[in-house]
């Protein structure tokens, strides 16, 4: 009351005074141009990131093919007339067709001694898959033998960057993969229409392969998505439980707070010592075979748990407790209020947290290394007890091979790998803006 | 502050049965006392308020009633409630049919989000009390009516019980409660989040419903306290200090204490 009393100072009433806007404004401004160039340079980054991996990866997309008309010899492929798939799988048969029939595209004599040597650089533009290809549209449809077939054969992966151009004209013959010869009769063909770039659709379908333009990543993805199936299956209803029992029915003690403070450890802890883990448990103990997605499910599974168990934990968390006391207020046991009520509102929650572990879990690459998933397997699993290999792990042994034409699938196998973790984190936005319920 | 002299005839007499009967509840939150030994008789067909100071301990009595308070870990609750004839905090008890013969409702408007009809189904199907659909819609209609909601909703039984306005909200919290066929009907605050005219609604189908049930209302507003109960218990600090009828408290209190808070002294 007394200050009040106290008239106002003549100086202060006249005098604008101090407020220090100009400090507090600039600060602001400062404050939100710093953010600006955080953000900037995040997207710069961003952009160099997929500038670089795009321009390095689309080619791969395409593959270098060679039309030619091959006549299915029944006197070569099936000597004695029996359509035995033992006798039709000898590929070194196919081989027979293919040659002599590109030999004739590009204007050699099959026959002729004198161009052998040409004959022999002749072939290197065919890819040695091309006769396996054949072999399995015969193995399929048998009654192709004897037809002639128009067909794309695979030319080989250094023809497929020379056409692509990642292999220069201008280098020394000497250092150049290609020779000068074969430059001249890709020419031809590429002139003629022979030799085009078609889809790479072996890209998607094919498994391992030291020759580039067979290698695909078949075998990776049917790898990863068992992967992400046993973790689906696995993580997903145990770590719910466990929340749950956590959260909504465990007594607050020491216990509790130990379990607690353990599962957001194990969060935390490096990928690879859970595939240390995995490889002494699941394999060495267990006897699980090795390199087998279920072994890489289970591992991923461990990884995933207290991702999913932390998302669900604060998921059921923020359900108010108004819902709660609204239905044990008209006789709902707890059980009944968790299932009905609860669980329902915080289940786009769990949802989002369970997408974003399997997208951690689909990128996870260490741990797979431990457990003997980067191995070259050639046949598409078909059960997870068979040997497969993961996305980033295929992608991770792409990266170390020498070949020009493997720089390309690298890239585009982490085009894909990226693809598929946006198609995952973008359904976790959307499930979430679908089912989240406003109170 | 004129008569200060009791007039314990009117009280004698009037007596009806008793539906609740406390004797001397405690209740402690770990080592915070919060009830001080409370004694409260609750009659049949009443609306009996709660009235005190924030912090008083009103609220905590009264989810000692439905046994609201086992959800809290560390409340514990000492003395005896009678239902009827049953103890409520005999380990013999069920809570959850204790919860089914005693409802509640909240300060704050908590319909499920989830349609209107299944805001009102949820409890009678969860006791298993419809044998069909025809009898769930017969129950539904008839909660509805009786909270004094249906004319308002009947077209949008399907829509979220959210949509509502805050004083349907609340009037279809109730009748959720009724649903179940409670005999008590707590209410904590019940219109502490509503306008006046939603209040007034909410005040009149709390009027109509003493016909059936017996209503324990826990308001911070004195008016509202004279307007819908026929008793009025004052709390202060864990105890109780002063219970009536009504009309007495609020016109000729015993207490000084009683006396200093409806006049508006302190609280």
């Amino acid at each position: 009351m007394t200050d009040l009393s106290v008239p106002p100072a003549q100086s202060t009433a006249q005098m604008p005074r101090d407020y220090g806007l100009k400090k507090r404004y600039a600060s602001e401004a400062r404050f939100k141009l710093y953010g600006m160039i955080a953000i900037g340079m995040g997207l710069l980054f961003l952009t160099l990131l997929f500038v670089s991996i795009i321009t390095k990866g689309y080619t791969a997309f395409e593959q270098t093919k060679i039309q030619l008309s091959l006549t299915l010899d029944e006197k070569i492929l099936d000597p004695a007339g029996t359509r035995d798939p033992k006798q039709l799988a000898k590929a070194i048969r196919y081989n027979k067709i293919i040659e002599p029939a590109f030999y004739q595209a590009i204007g050699l004599d099959p026959k002729d001694k004198a161009q052998k040597a040409d004959r022999k650089l002749a072939k290197k533009i065919i890819s040695r898959g091309a006769a396996i290809e054949l072999r399995d549209m015969v193995l399929d449809n048998p009654d192709l033998i004897g037809t002639t077939q128009s067909v794309w054969i695979l030319a080989s992966g250094d023809v497929d960057s020379f056409v692509k151009g990642q292999i220069s004209r201008q280098t020394d013959e000497k250092r150049r993969q290609i020779k000068d010869k074969q430059i001249a009769w890709i020419d031809a063909l590429l002139d003629q229409g022979i030799m085009d770039k078609k889809f790479n659709s072996g890209l998607f379908t094919f498994g391992a392969s030291s020759r580039p333009e067979t290698a695909g990543i078949g075998v990776a993805v049917i790898g990863s998505l068992f992967m992400m199936g046993i973790v689906l299956v696995l993580a997903l209803p145990i770590g719910v439980a466990a929340s749950i029992y956590l959260e909504e029915f465990a007594p607050k003690n020491k216990w509790t707070d130990l379990i607690e403070v353990n599962i957001n450890n194990l969060a935390a802890v490096p990928s690879i010592v859970f595939g240390l883990l995995g490889l002494a448990v699941f394999i060495n103990f267990a006897g699980l075979p090795r390199s087998a997605s279920i072994v890489g499910g289970l591992v991923l599974t461990l990884m995933t748990l207290p991702t999913i168990i932390i998302a669900t934990r604060s998921a059921l968390k923020a359900v108010p407790p108004s819902i709660r006391e609204a239905a044990l207020g008209v006789g709902a046991s707890k059980t009944q209020t968790i299932f009905h009520h609860v669980l329902p509102l915080a289940s786009p929650g769990i949802l989002t947290g369970t997408i974003i572990g399997l997208a951690q879990a689909l990128g996870e690459t260490a741990p797979l290394l431990m457990i003997g998933m980067v191995a070259f397997v050639k046949d598409i699993p078909v059960s997870p007890l068979d040997p497969a290999t993961a996305l980033p792990v295929q992608i991770y042994m792409w990266a170390g091979a020498a070949e020009r034409a493997f720089v390309e699938r690298t890239s585009a196998a982490i085009l894909i790998l990226l693809a598929f973790l946006a198609i995952m984190n973008i359904s976790a936005v959307l499930l979430r803006r679908r089912f989240e319920r406003r109170w | 502050m004129q008569d200060m002299t009791p007039i314990n005839t009117a009280e004698a007499s009037e007596r009806r049965a008793i539906k609740i009967s406390a004797k001397e509840v405690t209740v402690h939150y770990g080592a915070k006392q919060a009830l001080f030994g409370v004694d409260l008789d609750i009659e049949e067909n009443q609306v009996t308020s709660l009235i005190g100071p924030s912090g008083c301990g009103k609220s905590t009595f009264l989810r000692c009633l439905n046994r609201m308070n086992d959800t809290i870990d560390i409340c514990s609750v000492g003395g005896q409630i009678r239902l009827g004839d049953i103890n409520i905090y005999d380990p013999k008890v069920d809570v959850v049919e204790l919860r089914a013969r005693v409802g509640m409702v909240f300060q704050k408007p908590n319909p499920f989000p989830k349609s209107i009809f299944e805001n009102i189904a949820y409890g009678p199907r969860i006791h298993g009390l419809c044998r069909d659909k025809s009898d769930m819609e017969e129950v539904v209609v008839s909660s509805l009516q009786k909270a004094g909601l249906f004319d308002e909703v009947k077209d949008r039984l399907d829509e979220p019980g959210t949509g509502l306005s805050g004083g349907q909200q609340q009037r279809l919290c109730i009748a959720r409660a009724i649903a179940v066929s409670p005999e008590v009907i707590l209410m904590d605050e019940p219109c502490s989040a509503l306008d006046p005219i939603a209040t007034a609604k909410v005040e009149e189908l709390i009027d109509e419903l003493r016909e059936n049930y017996t209503i324990v209302i826990v308001t911070h507003s004195m008016q509202q306290a004279a307007r819908v109960s026929q008793r009025t218990a004052f709390f202060h600090l864990g105890n109780i200090v002063e219970e009536g009828p009504t009309e007495q408290i609020f016109t000729m209190p015993k207490d000084q204490r009683t006396q200093d808070y409806i006049t508006g002294r302190f609280g």
